[in-house]
């Protein structure tokens, strides 16, 4: 679905290069494809940039979470050799380019059928309740936001978020709780499962390869 | 219930390293220069042999799929698209080979590339598995490293080439010609038909696009044989073994690969514990991701889990993602929800999908509360059936059939919401 983004507004910055590093991603990304075809890097690059941009933000005071400012796409257009116009079609196109200021910690909630079956109302309640903030809003020091998305196909291990990066899976109120309050605190909570289960195998144990579970000392 | 040794995804829980090392050792890479010696033909056939279906949703047979391709280049390159896209609701298996056990993936990309005569294969994975795309990367490189991929690659004469491309949030790229297009670098909207990706896909070159899993189990099966794939199953037409992804209501929701045609209760019952509060408990299950139509629990105490059983059911095996839903729920709104993701996921190119989606999901909200009539029950069926069959792609179908499931097995319990809201605001 087609996003609606303000080219003009405020907080669009004057430039937007990519640096040194990025800017050696930039030409490995390309290669990955035929010559004459780096248009296919297009959106490779626009997740390089939001990712630069993420850098930048997490060292910045307020900190602020990546996105695309129209200088990049307009950047991104030149070293690609594409219309500035066929950049932002693709920019707007997909849901994971943002395309205004996020907080540094971009919190994603699934509340698709299957999450929703297994609780993930609670998990939204819990969320805008714990940093005070709506959907669609940024907490004042800049360090969260919210958003509700669509199924992000860990189905078996729902209710889950996503959180920049990573999934935060099986939550409960209490732990969504507890790694929103790490993240307060720029530490690290463990990924994947909340309930201390590996993948997507039944919480109990294993139903099918038990003899190799043994061996890796699961079950 | 299958037995082990009859699995294909040895490591679908993570238990262990998902590295080179520990793929060979679960036997992955093991005579791949074998097999691409015995040519193209004798593997196609192989494939054709084993009743292999595409995973990704559709279930076209794969052997035939791949035969598609030209047997000669025309001087245009082929190319071999992997459909790593997994965004249909209820749906995480790719997601588990990906990043447990990627080189599975990797294998099969060379061999069925090989038959297709590409020397490059696009992996097209959803970009929020960031970690996962990750994982798949890491196991790449280690294929080069090792001499699997390149030049010359696993030492069989043919030049190959892996590449993970991340998408960047967009159900509609599972579409095969929406992930050709954004790999093109555009927005993910599907092509008309023909031409077909076989005759002109990628670059406008013939391109054929798989599902993960599809091209994940070809290596294993080329290696065990045509004959001990199509064996498991009902028939032959519903053959091997199958990822399941069970989510919803059930006391331990899981993946498990299990025996295509494995019927849903014993699935259940096996593998998550049941259903939440005992099997009498069970409202209805959706069996194949949100797409395909709802099953009531007299169907869902005896139907087989695969592709013809559950198309004679009025449903699908779908991509066999299997969303449970107990008494408790209200089915109206999870039906809803899907409206709403249908509509968020809509393309917008055709416009059946792009308002019908909108339409539909106002409609479905109405219906959740009760403030609707009983005709517009019939009216929204009518709808449905305007938007199926309609567009460029399945989406609209996809948008379409779960009300329809809905409708065809508790209208009643549409009729007495919307009798319920009446009563209260008199």
């Amino acid at each position: 679905m087609k996003k609606p983004f303000d080219l003009n507004a405020d907080y669009q910055p004057e430039s937007f290069v990519f640096n040194k590093a990025c800017k050696k991603k930039a030409g490995e990304l390309i290669a990955l494809y035929p010559p004459g075809r780096q248009q296919s890097a297009v959106m490779p690059l626009l997740d390089l940039a939001q990712r630069q941009v993420a850098e930048e933000g997490a060292k910045a005071d307020p900190p602020y979470g990546g996105w695309i400012p129209r200088a990049a796409m307009d950047h991104i257009a030149e070293v690609l050799g594409m219309e500035k116009v066929k950049v932002y079609e693709v920019a707007s196109f997909y849901s994971m380019y943002n395309m205004a200021p996020v907080g540094k910690y971009l919190v994603q909630l699934c509340t698709t059928t299957p999450c929703w079956l297994c609780g993930s109302d609670d998990i939204v309640k819990t969320c805008k309740k714990h940093l005070g903030i709506g959907m669609g809003e940024t907490t004042k020091d800049g360090k969260f936001s919210l958003m509700e998305v669509e199924c992000l196909g860990a189905c078996v291990n729902a209710p889950m978020v996503q959180i920049n990066d990573d999934y935060f899976e099986d939550l409960t109120s209490d732990t969504i709780k507890e790694v929103l309050d790490l993240l307060a605190e720029d530490m690290k909570p463990n990924i994947g499962s909340q309930r201390g289960r590996k993948g997507s195998m039944a919480m109990s144990g294993p139903t099918s390869l038990e003899d190799r579970a043994k061996k890796a000392g699961v079950a | 219930m299958l037995n082990d040794e009859d699995r294909i995804f040895t490591n679908l829980y993570g238990w262990e390293d998902f590295g080179l090392a520990a793929a060979k050792k679960r036997g992955d890479w093991d005579g791949t220069k074998a097999i691409i010696k015995k040519g193209r033909e004798w593997i196609i056939e192989e494939m054709k042999a084993s009743g292999l279906r595409g995973r990704g949703g559709a279930g076209f047979p794969t052997g035939m799929k791949w035969s598609f391709m030209p047997k000669e280049s025309d001087g245009r390159p082929h190319y071999l698209v992997i459909n790593a896209d997994e965004s249909e609701p209820g749906t995480c298996k790719d997601r588990e080979i990906m990043r447990y056990d990627p080189h599975k993936l990797i294998e099969g990309a060379l061999i069925a590339g090989f038959a297709m005569g590409a020397h490059a294969a696009y992996i097209y994975i959803r970009g929020e598995f960031y970690n996962e795309g990750s994982n798949l990367w890491k196991a790449v490189h280690e294929a080069y490293d090792a001499g699997l991929l390149g030049k010359n690659a696993a030492g069989s004469g043919w030049d190959f080439d892996v590449i993970v491309h991340r998408g960047a949030g967009a159900y509609i790229c599972g579409e095969e010609t929406a992930l050709i297009e954004s790999l093109e670098g555009k927005k993910g909207q599907p092509r008309n038909k023909p031409p077909f990706p076989a005759m002109a896909g990628l670059y406008s070159c013939p391109t054929t696009v798989n599902n993960v899993e599809t091209i994940a189990v070809a290596p294993t099966i080329l290696r065990r044989g045509a004959g001990w794939f199509a064996g498991l199953g009902l028939d032959e037409k519903n053959a091997g073994t199958k990822l399941f992804c069970i989510s919803g209501h059930v006391e331990q929701p899981c993946n498990v690969e299990e025996e295509m045609g494995i019927p849903l209760k014993e699935l259940i019952e096996k593998h998550c514990g049941g259903v939440r509060g005992g099997w009498e408990n069970l409202k209805a299950v959706i069996p194949g991701g949100s797409s395909t139509p709802m099953l009531p629990k007299d169907v869902c105490d005896s139907i087989p889990m695969d592709f013809d059983n559950l198309r004679e059911a009025g449903s699908g095996l779908g991509t066999a993602g299997v969303i449970v839903m107990d008494k408790s729920t209200d089915l109206i709104y999870a039906i809803c929800r899907l409206s709403q993701f249908y509509m968020h996921e809509s393309c917008g190119q055709c416009t059946p999908c792009r308002e019908g989606t909108g339409w539909l999901w106002r409609v479905m909200r109405r219906m959740v509360a009760g403030n609707a009539t009983v005709e517009e029950i019939d009216m929204l069926w009518d709808v449905t059936k305007e938007i199926e069959g309609h567009t460029i792609c399945a989406l609209g179908d996809a948008a379409a059939w779960p009300i329809q499931g809905l409708i065809r097995h508790f209208r009643d319990e549409m009729e007495v919401r919307i009798m319920e809201y009446r009563k209260a605001a008199a």
